[in-house]
């Protein structure tokens, strides 16, 4: 089989999957975030925080606790890391460094899993399992609350009420993440992933040297990792390590995984908001957008503009042999496209303008089809710019699903909007301008420049993975780059709750012959248009020169 | 309604409901450099954030030019200030347009005098008064005005009639009468009185006159932002931000790009301390979205402005852009939909009658009945039977019975013949009084004429001592020609229509299938107009109607459009929020395309002005960066002669497309009333593919120009 046809293989099948799974897993979101009913665990936690369930909050409420949340999440996670010796299944690790800790903590909590660190020498069990997979479920629970209160903005009418952060987040983690994680951990365990307590075996090695191979509980946390689009790996090569990948079809689990609930979500839209067709166009943007992404990744990948990956075929550095140019390709456009950041290939050594596209997917804002949640408020979000620039076309003013958007709401979506290119431009351009921070990077020239942009684009839309090349565990990029994870996730979730909150007290406004129709081809290509220029007009300059001055050359 | 109103609206309809185009003379650009250049003022700027970004961009390119200075660098630095000039001038071409006619305004308003009453009792003949300016009447003084004077402010005839010349406001020649009580006692300053005397109540406060705000209108002096446009502007501002940061840190990235190629000798754009400041600015005026950002205040001047072109006067830009979203028409059906008045359009002879008997008696009864219907049936019964029209003095021996309330009837007593015409009960009445038997046929007649929405006139006679019915007169509403396309025009633009009418529902709905209307409200009260409204904007439907009289202003004012007619109390027009001075209710429906016009406008030229952004890339990026990157020369698709060539290109299209797209501004885009995807389809492939390809082949032809300047390769 040429590399051609398992490249196509890989994607129709995944396809089929994701278009066989999304409607009962957007129909099973939805009664988890709908329904009245909370199940004895539940209240049982509820009790334990002291919240009352059935107490619908107001955004400016909504947001709060879930900064309350976070603020408790980071610290926790940063104690865990600096006791790490004083408590127990540390290895015997010391403890973690405070900047590396700092960041990690943040990383972990804005569901952006950058890893300053290697996994399996730095981070003890205990960390890995109480610390680090906690924060997959609920960063990724957090996500998907703040995305059901913005439907629910869209949906409610005359109201202040969003629903209840606490019962949003037990519920996307209980209802949601567990059960899936669950089943998917066995299958990866049975396709060979490891899951154990187990302390580094030493073996010796063909060439008779020795070799630690650590063990861990990896299985649970991989299934998290992908699902959540979390990104954070067990060890060091993240989904590159046999461990943690074992096989062709675990692989293909892992992208299966990391894409489903996020292309589930706009079904769970459709029927919030009573337009199963709504939610099929954003459906419809995502994939669109998701399928241009991976196939022009794949060709470029398998065009391989060098020599050497003319020679063999296609580029294979940096790339593993079990999964192949499109095993890896495939993988490399979902995990930017979410904001997974898993990797099972070096995004830095694909070629220019295949680099180009990971880097490109980040900047899109991670909205096709996007993280768990956050690719769905971010998808809205641009489908309510789009809707004030081209409604305006029709000769009314604009309106989405019935909701005016005016002057609050637009400049809620451009503050939205403008936060990541801020951070993006901002960091990259202090980095670019100081010598020492400069001296990070493993190459020179345009490639050189490509890791410092990845490495901002990266943590500020939350995606975490790394370009490589980049040596970025020293304290100005791990505080640098934190900032910036703290910022490209709390500030736009602030503003998508400020803008659900402002949908949620409008009246609605009924559909006619005169509105525009938010559900046909025409409006699915106009997203489309407005996500791909106003993206590409704000990073064309960086974009130039770094990965198209080295793919143009 | 004067003659050269219905001329308005028969020419309005003609054209298949698109909006007619205002004319830009070139002349106005000339003559509004001069308040161009005042705008110039930052301090009056600061209102447009990306304009002031480029006045801000030209100065600090003008300081670099004179540290620095070049062919080049001039080039771009009077480029810029062109393009923040030919903003400045599509806002005062804007606002030039209704200075000529605020001048007229003004004229008829200066040194007014008035002669306030001191004592006055209603009724008296005598009256004591002292003349004061016309400035210094308060709300509640009396004031008398008789013939040749100009009426000194607004208010309402408290006694007296007079014919009135509103044509210093309505444009309209004809004198219009205007007397004490009822709904035509509303007078405006600055209208003259032709004949006899009135007295008013001044309803205005000082400097609060209809005029004063008319002036102030057309001026655009009390112009606001309406909240669609600072919605736009808060998007226009935010893109204008991203592009500036994307300018700002390409600096350090572009040091690093060129040092570390240090062979590469330095350009103008690019030398070690990276790009030039001039092209950075150049680069920064391309990308933010300064074509809108020119044109926004223009395009919503000028949309007032083809309303006061209409003679409607907008009280507040919101209300035009209400117009756009009106999803529910109140449309009265007088006047509106049908013609005003009942018209005979039919005689239905009973049995044994021949129809030219009966037609011969309906005219001989109508001959000297002046009311609209009586002379209607006169018309009717020449076009129809042929029936010479004759003068009642012609008939010297007729003796001529006028409608009474009590009678109910009309006719004509001649030669021993007794001819009448009425309601059915009153003639049957008269017929059987006189000893004859109408037979059941009558009945059956006149149910039918009833049923399908018309009105029965019946026509007996008593001739040579016989009394009989000769039959029935059909007259029916006459529906205005080409409602019914315009209706459907509006259905297709997702807009109800709803007929309002004092009539009987069945009446009313015989008249709103035939004109296409989508529900109508029949024996409709004002009550019952402001509940329709309330529970129309409680679906969240915005509503537009029009009206005239005092019990029309609590409907007019909760209505989101509500168009008053200038003939109607003060009452009506301060509910409103437009006046339309020619008192056509018709006009709704151009009002409401003139809303969706403006919008339409304002959409395509933010689609346009982003799009174009592609094209000004590809020319700037490659001009920078080729000397490093010789790979993205690639880029430069346009195979522009050099990086100055290519820049300065981009920053004079950049320019000149504002001017291009001025009288577009003004006029509004074309717009024909379609579906929301139609009209979608037809503005992105027109604005955004349109956009996007325009620039290239602008900015090409620019730098044909441009590469023969010395200085540029």
């Amino acid at each position: 089989m040429s590399a051609t046809t398992a490249g196509v293989l890989f994607i129709a099948s995944l396809i089929i999957a994701l278009a066989l799974s999304h409607r009962p897993l957007g129909d099973y979101m939805y009664r988890v975030y709908t329904g009245t009913r909370h199940s004895l665990v539940e209240r049982g936690v509820y009790r334990l925080i002291g919240v009352h369930p059935g107490a619908e909050q107001r955004w400016a409420v909504y947001a709060r606790s879930l900064l309350a949340f976070s603020v408790v999440s980071v610290l926790a996670l940063y104690g865990l890391q600096r006791l790490q010796d004083r408590l127990f299944l540390g290895l015997g690790l010391p403890p973690v460094p405070d900047h590396v800790a700092w960041n990690t903590a943040v990383s972990f909590v804005t569901n952006t899993n950058w890893q300053a660190y290697a996994g399996e020498s730095t981070m003890g069990y205990l960390v890995q399992m109480a610390g680090l997979a906690v924060q997959n479920f609920v960063s990724a629970a957090v996500g998907m609350a703040v995305a059901m209160a913005l439907v629910r903005g869209f949906a409610r009418n005359r109201t202040e009420l969003l629903g209840n952060f606490w019962v949003d987040l037990v519920r996307g983690t209980l209802r949601i993440l567990l059960p899936i994680a669950f089943v998917a951990a066995l299958v990866l365990v049975a396709g060979g992933i490891v899951q154990n307590f187990a302390a580094p075996h030493e073996v010796t090695t063909l060439t008779g040297g020795t070799q630690l191979i650590p063990g861990g509980p990896v299985a649970g946390q991989e299934a998290i990792k992908e699902l959540g689009t979390n990104g954070g790996g067990f060890y060091n090569v993240n989904s590159a390590h046999p461990f943690e990948n074992a096989t062709g079809w675990t692989n293909w689990l892992e992208v299966f995984l990391l894409l489903v609930i996020p292309f589930a979500l706009p079904r769970t839209f459709g029927r919030m908001v009573g337009q199963l067709r709504q939610g099929r166009a954003i459906l419809a943007v995502m994939a669109v957008i998701a399928l241009a992404s991976v196939v022009l990744t794949n060709v470029f990948e398998l065009a391989g503009e060098a020599t050497v990956p003319q020679a063999v075929g296609a580029a294979m550095e940096g790339k593993e042999v079990r999964f192949g140019v499109p095993g890896s390709a495939t993988f490399a456009a979902p995990t930017t496209l979410t904001s997974t950041g898993a990797v099972n290939s070096a995004h830095d050594s694909f070629t220019p303008l295949g680099g180009m596209m990971t880097l490109f997917n980040m900047m899109l804002g991670e909205v096709a089809p996007g993280g768990t949640g956050s690719g769905l408020y971010g998808m809205l979000i641009l489908a309510v710019i789009t809707v004030f620039v081209a409604g305006l076309m029709v000769g009314r003013t604009p309106e989405y699903l019935g909701k005016k958007i005016g002057a609050r709401e637009i400049k809620l979506a451009s503050l939205y909007f403008l936060v990541t290119p801020a951070l993006v431009l901002s960091g990259t351009a202090l980095a670019m301008g100081s010598p020492e921070q400069r001296a990070a990077m493993l190459n020179s020239g345009p490639h050189g420049f490509s890791e410092v942009l990845y490495a901002f684009t990266s943590v500020s839309n939350n995606n975490g993975s790394a370009f490589g090349g980049l040596t970025a565990g020293t304290p100005w990029y791990d505080v640098a780059l934190g900032l910036c994870m703290v910022l490209g996730r709390f500030l736009p979730i602030v503003f998508v709750l400020a803008l659900a909150g402002s949908l949620a007290r409008q009246a609605p406004v009924p559909a006619s012959a005169g509105t525009l129709p938010t559900h046909r081809a025409q409006f699915v290509g106009m997203v489309v248009g407005v996500t791909i220029i106003l993206v590409a007009l704000t990073f064309l300059p960086a974009l130039a020169l770094g990965p198209l001055a080295e793919g143009l050359s | 309604m004067p003659p050269s109103v219905l001329g308005t609206s028969s020419r309005t309809l003609g054209n298949g409901g698109k909006v007619g185009a205002g004319v830009l003379d070139p002349r106005q650009l000339y003559t509004s450099l001069p308040g161009a250049f005042r705008k110039l003022n930052p301090f009056t700027l600061w209102r447009n954030p990306v304009m002031l970004v480029v006045e801000i961009g030209a100065a600090f390119s003008t300081v670099l030019a004179i540290e620095d200075p070049s062919v080049f660098a001039w080039a771009i630095v009077l480029w810029l200030w062109l393009t923040v000039l030919f903003a400045n001038l599509a806002e005062a071409v804007a606002e030039g347009r209704g200075k000529a006619q605020a001048a007229t305004l003004r004229a008829a308003k200066r040194g007014t005098t008035a002669r306030r009453l001191t004592e006055w009792e209603p009724g008296h003949e005598k009256v004591s008064f002292e003349t004061v300016s016309a400035a210094d009447l308060a709300r509640g003084d009396l004031v008398i005005v008789e013939a040749g004077q100009i009426i000194p402010g607004d208010g309402d005839v408290v006694e007296g009639i007079a014919s009135v010349d509103e044509s210093a406001i309505t444009g309209e020649s004809a004198p219009v009468i205007r007397e004490s009580g009822g709904d035509r006692s509303a007078v405006t300053g600055g209208t003259k009185v032709l004949s006899d005397r009135i007295i008013v109540r001044i309803t205005q406060k000082p400097g609060e006159s209809f005029v004063d705000r008319m002036i102030a209108l057309v001026e655009g002096a009390s112009r606001q932002k309406t909240p669609n446009e600072v919605a736009l502007n808060i998007l226009l501002a935010a893109l204008t931000i991203v592009f500036l940061i994307a300018t700002v840190t390409m600096q350090p990235m572009a040091i690093y790009a060129r040092n570390t190629n240090p062979g590469i000798p330095d350009s103008l754009a690019l030398t070690a301390d990276g790009v030039s400041g001039i092209v950075l600015v150049s680069l920064l005026i391309c990308l933010i979205p300064t074509t809108i950002g020119a044109l926004l205040s223009a395009i919503g001047i000028a949309g007032m402005d083809r309303l006061v072109q209409r003679n409607v006067l907008a009280m507040s830009g919101r209300a035009v852009e209400a117009a756009g979203d009106v999803s529910t028409l109140l449309l009265d059906k007088t006047g509106t939909i049908t013609l005003g008045n009942r018209q005979a359009a039919e005689f239905v002879p009973v049995a044994g009658v021949e129809e030219m008997e009966l037609a011969l008696a309906a005219q001989l009864s109508s001959l000297a009945d002046e009311t609209p219907e009586g002379r209607s049936i006169v018309v009717f019964a020449k076009q129809a039977h042929g029936l010479r029209e004759r003068a009642p003095g012609e008939l010297a021996h007729a003796s001529w019975v006028p409608f009474t309330a009590q009678t109910r009837m009309s006719g004509v007593d001649i030669d021993g013949r007794e001819v009448r015409k009425g309601a059915a009960t009153a003639v049957m009445k008269w017929v059987r009084d006189h000893g004859g038997h109408p037979t059941e046929d009558v009945g059956h007649l006149v149910d039918g004429i009833s049923g399908s929405g018309g009105t029965p006139l019946v026509v007996g006679e008593v001739a040579d001592g016989t009394a009989r019915v000769l039959g029935v007169i059909h007259l029916k509403d006459v529906v205005k020609q080409g409602m019914r396309e315009r209706f459907d025009h509006m259905r297709r633009m997702g807009i109800r229509t709803v007929m309002i009418t004092g009539d009987n529902p069945l009446t009313a709905r015989a008249i709103a299938d035939e004109a296409g209307v989508d529900d109508y409200l029949a024996e409709a009260t004002p009550e019952d107009k402001l509940a329709l409204i309330r529970q129309e904007q409680q679906g969240g439907r915005l509503v537009a109607m029009t009206g005239d009289g005092t019990n029309d202003a609590p409907a007019l004012a909760q209505a989101d459009v509500g168009v008053a007619m200038n003939t109607g109390t003060s009452a009506a027009k301060e509910a409103g929020n437009m006046v339309d001075l020619d008192s056509n209710p018709t006009k709704l429906i151009e009002i409401v395309q003139i809303g969706k016009q403006l919008l339409i406008t304002r959409g395509a030229l933010t689609t346009f002005s982003i799009a174009n952004d592609i094209a000004k890339y590809f020319a700037i990026i490659p001009a920078i960066f080729a000397v490093v990157y010789p790979g993205l020369d690639v880029l430069n698709v346009m195979r522009l002669a050099s990086p100055q060539s290519a820049i300065l290109s981009a920053v004079i299209f950049n320019a000149i497309i504002i001017v291009a797209l001025i009288p577009l501004a003004m006029r509004g885009v074309r717009y024909k009333p379609s579906s929301a995807s139609a009209l979608l389809s037809r503005n992105l492939y027109v604005y955004g593919l349109g956009g996007v390809i325009a620039p290239f082949i602008g900015i090409k032809l620019i730098d044909l120009l441009v590469r023969t300047l010395p200085g540029m390769s």
